[in-house]
């Protein structure tokens, strides 16, 4: 055995698309501790709910993150019109499952790419980010805006999407389906990828419950849990939904299962354009959130579950919003994985828990 | 499981059509509903400013008395929230993006004002208004007196 040496890792670092900052307690090549450290880009948007108001903060907490920016949206949305009670139509739940399942498919795209491409397979980096585009067109025919939607307002949404342009919108994601499988062909069946992530940081069943992950990281882990399971708006008219699980609990599982969920968000939408109301898009809710009224909601992002509470004090700014976003849970889980590991290893792990830094701090 | 799976694939797009396109020589199609900068119809604009109290980043500013209307584009975020609110539908948003500069300078747009002509035109036809209500009171007037 070695001397305890300590490698500073990242805030910034190639693999790391965000600032997230490890010291990593190595002896020879082997990681025995990791201490994480956060709060490079702190921004402190829960604080502006004092003064943008309720309309206006869809906006900033759309901006909390660049890939998850509609979820965020949407679970705001939902959280204000939960506080106040206001009835959404069927048609505009759909749309935003519809443009939620879009952006998840998009982000599990990208983070494939920032996988394949932490493990050195540049051509395959190229490849995830071509089909992403895809989406983002799709975003910015249907919404005008390519990251940054501004689709939901309180009420219901922004823009109604034409019967014949969601069929078109199918028949793209089916024709995306044909080329997506060749390349997960070569995530799932590729030698040089599953050298590199076969076994290594694994987690087991029990570690990931009592460590409380989410998302993608513990489904991995055989963790059967999807806030999509519990039905809310377009979700609950899903005819079956079974959260895809895995468990093998390594880097190589949660590949995978991120693998199996965008064909599962390709399947969603198709089945839920097949039976799309028509009750009207919604529109502004003209009420103001009355004193001392919570309300809390959860929400499947990309990266796993993410809650919202909000309080109201009677005017129409709110008096708290709060969000604990799926990085923060999912830290310490990837802290456990990455104890025992290899230092060479270490990119791959960080990258498939999907940190998101910019969420996580806000 | 073997190697080289992506094989297919990488061929194809070396002799395919490059996926990207050489910004700025080219660019691509902007889709109709893009938003990319607001517009406003200013014959149509009452400068109410509601569009302004509405703006979450401050980037429009309405001055009645002055009658002008200005939009700070490196404010704006293009949400589209002004819009919406407009109650006359004299903003739009055009799927143009903003042009780079190398100052931030807020773009402004002057509600024309009423020529002399017009103004009398429109003073005279108030006045005729008036006449006309005038005299219609004084027929009504009359009437009464009559049936009385």
């Amino acid at each position: 055995m070695g001397k305890a040496t300590v490698i500073p890792f990242g805030p910034q670092h190639p693999v790391l698309p965000e600032p997230l900052h490890l010291d990593l307690v190595v002896e020879d090549e082997r990681v025995i501790e990791v201490i994480p450290q956060i709060g490079f880009i702190h921004r402190g948007l829960e604080k502006l709910v004092e003064k943008r108001d309720i309309h206006q903060f869809i906006y900033v907490a759309e901006r909390i993150c660049g890939i998850c920016s509609f979820g965020h949206s949407l679970g705001y949305a939902e959280t204000v019109e939960d506080l106040m009670g206001v009835e959404v139509p069927k048609r505009a739940q759909y749309l935003r499952v519809i443009w939620h399942e879009l952006s998840r498919i998009h982000s599990h795209l990208l983070w494939m790419g920032l996988g394949a491409d932490a493990f050195g397979f540049e051509a395959l980096f190229m490849h995830c980010w071509r089909l992403r585009e895809r989406i983002l067109d799709i975003f910015e025919a249907t919404t005008g805006g390519r990251v940054i939607l501004s689709a939901v307002n309180i009420g219901g949404v922004n823009r109604d999407i034409e019967d014949s342009e969601l069929y078109a919108i199918v028949d793209k994601l089916e024709g995306i389906r044909g080329e997506y499988h060749e390349i997960c062909n070569a995530f799932v069946n590729d030698y040089s990828v599953a050298s590199r992530l076969v076994g290594v940081g694994y987690l087991s069943q029990e570690e990931a419950e009592a460590l409380c992950m989410v998302g993608p990281f513990a489904r991995a882990s055989n963790v059967a849990y999807d806030c999509r399971m519990l039905g809310r708006g377009g979700y609950g008219d899903l005819e079956n939904f079974q959260p895809i699980l895995s468990d093998e609990g390594d880097c190589y599982a949660r590949v995978k299962v991120r693998a199996a969920e965008v064909e599962q968000s390709i399947d969603i939408i198709k089945e839920l354009v097949s039976k799309i109301p028509h009750d009207g898009i919604g529109e502004k809710s003209k009420l103001t959130p009355a004193d001392g009224a919570m309300a809390s909601n959860v929400l499947e992002q990309p990266r796993g579950e993410c809650y919202y509470f909000a309080r109201g004090n009677g005017t129409k700014n709110l008096d708290r919003m709060r969000m604990r976003t799926p990085t923060s849970q999912n830290l310490a889980g990837m802290v456990k994985a990455l104890e025992g590991c290899e230092l060479a290893d270490v990119p791959n792990i960080i990258l498939t828990i999907d940190p998101c830094i910019s969420c996580c701090e806000r | 499981m073997g190697s080289f799976k992506l094989g297919k694939m990488t061929l194809r797009s070396l002799f395919g059509k490059p996926e990207t396109v050489l910004y700025p020589v080219q660019t691509r199609p902007m889709p109709e509903g893009l938003k990319g900068h607001v517009s406003n119809n200013i014959e149509e604009c009452i400068l109410c400013g509601i569009c302004q109290k509405r703006c979450p980043t401050e980037a429009i500013t309405v001055d009645k008395k002055a009658g002008t209307w200005s939009v700070d584009g490196f404010r704006c975020i293009q949400c589209g929230a002004c819009v919406r609110e407009c109650p006359k539908h004299s903003l739009t948003m055009e799927p143009t993006y903003t042009a780079p500069a190398a100052t931030k300078t807020a773009f402004t747009m002057n509600k024309p004002q009423p020529s002399e002509e017009e103004l009398a035109a429109k003073a005279a036809e108030r006045e005729a208004r008036i006449a006309a209500a005038k005299a219609a009171k004084a027929a009504r007037e009359a009437a009464k007196e009559q049936d009385a």
